[in-house]
């Protein structure tokens, strides 16, 4: 009896640990810093999962604007088929003062990185060679589907939605 | 039936002219004229540069934090190159509704400020950005006279490190202006940069 009242305390609270931890890990992780090089291998990622990638700044208005479009993706394909990275190009020495705070005060869920953007005529054309290299900039990626989707644009409400629907569907 | 003929005939030429300006001008165009009114109340033109080598025409704004970023090196690079035949043009093309602190008054405000000695004209309608193919800020056209025509002889970034100038490897833009002072095509002729999108009107 003893035994069972134990485990029916000790499960939510060890779940309880576990999610918390989770999450605190994922708090840590926002807003890491990596180079160019992690993107790139991204880019020639295989898995099959249509990887929507957004540049955007904390100081570029029309890429706050559209945060809560690529929320909201990130929010209903909880599942491994579309994953939301938004790679910020904030200075580097803002990352504490600026960028770490507005992830906080948003909330922001989905994944975000800050690149160390050394050169960026050297890996521009790499993201895509339509890319000017003015933000915001989306790519939409599944190379096991052969899927590639440049957009150097702010997107409008539904419509980053209608083209992510239209590429699953045709992915069937 | 001729009103219809010339309906098409507009209608073409608008569709060409559309692709034209998507498109906008690349290294090796004449570059296109402009009359534009600088802080200081003046026009300025590509026609007032007639004894000049060449010119810096540089897509700018006060509140993109990469022009920020680069207001002291193009204050710079217009001291090392205007006395010898190449000044700076800076140009704000960003609509001042979607951006007031892009406005022609907040401009002579910033001007004051950073002690500009070189023109910032405002591209108010927006059609010498469209024109020239300008998509973000900074964005650079270094433009080379040829007894009396201008033609684009470098599009792109100023250098290849936004936020230190201490630690720049790749001086694009000082480069190309070299390369034009000794009758060179630059090359580099045309680079990128991460910039903020200039801001069109609505």
């Amino acid at each position: 009896m003893l035994y069972k009242v134990h485990y029916t305390l000790l499960l939510p609270l060890l779940a309880w640990i576990f999610i918390h931890s989770a999450q605190n890990i994922n708090a840590q992780n926002q807003g890491r810093v990596i180079s160019f090089s992690q993107i790139d291998s991204l880019l020639h990622n295989t898995d099959d999962t249509l990887y929507v990638i957004n540049f955007w700044a904390t100081w570029c208005k029309p890429c706050v604007e559209e945060l809560p479009i690529f929320e909201e993706i990130n929010a209903k394909y909880t599942n491994q088929s579309v994953k939301v990275l938004l790679i910020s190009l904030d200075f580097i020495q803002d990352k504490e003062k600026i960028l770490l705070p507005f992830i906080k005060k948003k909330d922001i869920q989905s994944e975000i990185v800050l690149l160390k953007a050394e050169n960026p005529n050297e890996w521009i054309d790499k993201v895509d060679s339509e890319w000017s290299g003015a933000l915001p900039a989306t790519l939409l990626i599944n190379n096991q589907k052969k899927i590639r989707k440049f957009f150097e644009k702010q997107f409008k409400h539904e419509e980053l939605q209608d083209i992510i629907t239209q590429l699953l569907k045709s992915e069937l | 039936m001729k009103k219809l003929w010339f309906f098409s005939l507009l209608l073409c030429c608008l569709t060409c002219a559309h692709i034209y300006a998507a498109d906008g001008l690349k290294v090796g165009d004449i570059a296109a004229d402009f009359s534009l009114k600088n802080v200081d109340g003046s026009m300025i033109s590509l026609k007032d540069y007639s004894s000049s080598k060449g010119i810096i025409l540089i897509f700018t704004c006060n509140h993109c934090p990469f022009s920020k970023a680069y207001e002291d090196r193009i204050i710079q690079i217009n001291k090392m190159y205007a006395e010898k035949g190449c000044p700076v043009i800076a140009i704000n093309p960003n609509d001042e509704v979607s951006v007031p602190e892009d406005s022609y008054d907040n401009m002579k405000i910033r001007a004051k400020e950073k002690g500009f000695v070189f023109p910032y004209i405002q591209d108010a309608t927006q059609q010498i950005a469209k024109t020239y193919g300008a998509t973000r800020t900074p964005h650079v056209y270094v433009l080379k006279n040829n007894s009396g025509v201008f033609s684009i002889a470098y599009i792109g970034a100023i250098d290849d490190n936004h936020s230190d100038a201490e630690n720049v490897k790749e001086k694009y833009l000082v480069n190309a202006i070299e390369s034009l002072m000794q009758n060179k095509p630059a090359s580099p002729d045309f680079t990128k940069a991460i910039g903020c999108s200039i801001k069109w009107k609505k």
